[in-house]
């Protein structure tokens, strides 16, 4: 069950998670996922500037967390991020790691991914808040890639009216 | 107002400021204990000398919905290096939620010589005090605890049914949107693990925030404290009080500001909260 599941996940997700998966001590795999806090970089000026707009904030995330979703000309979609708490780590880890494994992925391979992902990243030991805030990352990029994907089919059948 | 002494508690013995424990941090009689919303955060830095304790993995039984048997309890202190009369000072994220949760369950277990450091992991931070990676080691103790008594400040979904009966007060420590019943779950967003939204007949909302300093997550002084509860809300130190939010954590925060801070007689944390009540099949909810 567990490998058919791996199956839906894209490529550098699934590597990502293996290696992840090898460390049997839980204390080596929370130390993977604070070098991926660490290495968070927030979105760039030339994306977005303070005060964000509210439509980018991640609803539930209590980490003050905002997603941008950019899609590019190959039609892969790129994701940027910015957690205003300075302490939320595991949100800046999970946006890290979004990041690095999505950005570049079709709609296809993004959308495919389970919400629940988080729990094979951070365990089961995670409040119901905090689950809520971290899935809320993965939902707002997934509802902005299906936000982009109608606006192209509906300008696709403006086109086809005229 | 900085000074613990100097904020009117009822029990101001129960809160350690920030600079206390900086001065006791390889205080062989005390113990530092962080506890976490954020699974990450001890990792990443830490008070030196404190250990961790996590409310999910260390505090809770992992089959059932229920906290850690004795057993299990003095097995983590043991390890933890946490005698019998050794003072543990907790502290935490999220201004204290999840250091006063685990007070709660250490006096469930009648560990008595407890405090909770005023401000939490936000002032100690903010002060730009020491914080390190590296993680202790104490020598084992042989912790013993009494039987678990969960009479005196732990409610069960049966005693909050007579408490309405008896219209007894109750404390809805959540969010105004989760007490009204609106933010049960939105569009493209799971819900919180209720069928029902909106809040226990006769509940009072009173969000645990309130009873907080935003700008470095310390308890507001006595004064503040009873305006709100007892001036505004009509609370009374004798009465008799459930507080409740979704899973116990937050409601523990407010047991503590009652019981301790404000000195109330008789409160009781429902940690069953509104994960139980708002799936109970027939039990009333009022919006």
């Amino acid at each position: 069950m567990e490998n058919s599941n791996k199956e839906k996940y894209p490529a550098r997700l699934k590597t990502f998670l293996e290696s992840l998966n090898q460390y049997t001590d839980n204390s080596d795999r929370i130390n993977l996922l604070i070098d991926y806090a660490e290495k968070f970089v927030p979105v760039p000026e030339t994306i977005a500037v303070k005060p964000y707009a509210p439509e980018n904030k991640i609803e539930y995330c209590e980490s003050g967390a905002y997603a941008w979703t950019i899609k590019q000309p190959d039609n892969t979609f790129k994701f940027y991020f910015d957690i205003e708490n300075p302490y939320g780590i595991s949100a800046k880890a999970t946006a890290k790691i979004l990041d690095d494994t999505l950005s570049g992925e079709t709609a296809e391979n993004i959308l495919k991914v389970p919400d629940d992902i988080i729990y094979q990243i951070f365990g089961q030991s995670l409040s119901m808040g905090k689950n809520l805030g971290l899935i809320g990352l993965i939902l707002a990029i997934k509802i902005d890639v299906r936000k982009l994907m109608n606006e192209k089919e509906n300008a696709a059948t403006d086109l086809a009216k005229v | 107002m900085n000074n613990i002494e100097n904020k009117g508690y009822d029990r101001p013995d129960v809160l350690v400021s920030t600079s206390w424990v900086n001065d006791h941090v390889s205080d062989p009689k005390v113990r530092i204990v962080e506890s976490n919303e954020d699974v990450l955060l001890y990792s990443s830095g830490h008070i030196p000398g404190s250990v961790h304790i996590d409310w999910t993995m260390d505090l809770n039984d992992q089959l059932k919905r229920d906290y850690v048997s004795r057993e299990n309890f003095e097995r983590l202190l043991s390890e933890k290096g946490i005698a019998n009369n050794t003072t543990v000072v907790f502290y935490g994220d999220k201004n204290n939620w999840w250091a006063c949760y685990a007070f709660w369950v250490f006096q469930l277990f009648g560990h008595n010589n407890a405090k909770v450091m005023d401000g939490g992991r936000l002032k100690w931070i903010k002060e730009n005090r020491q914080i390190t990676k590296e993680t202790p080691n104490y020598p084992q103790t042989k912790y013993e605890a009494p039987k678990r008594n969960d009479r005196d400040i732990r409610a069960f979904r049966e005693e909050v049914l007579t408490h309405i009966k008896n219209k007894l007060p109750l404390v809805d420590v959540r969010s105004p949107e989760e007490y009204s019943g609106q933010r049960l779950h939105m569009p493209d967003y799971p819900n919180e693990g209720a069928l029902r939204g909106g809040h226990i007949p006769g509940a009072e909302s009173i969000p645990w925030s309130r009873a907080i300093n935003s700008e470095d997550g310390s308890f507001k002084n006595a004064d503040e404290l009873k305006k709100i509860y007892i001036s505004e809300k009509n609370l009374n130190p004798r009465d008799n009080v459930i507080a409740y939010c979704r899973i116990g954590e937050r409601s523990s925060h407010t047991w503590f500001v009652l019981t301790y801070l404000l000195g109330f007689k008789k409160v009781r944390n429902y940690d069953g909260s509104w994960t139980e009540w708002g799936n109970l099949v027939g039990v009333p909810v009022e919006k």
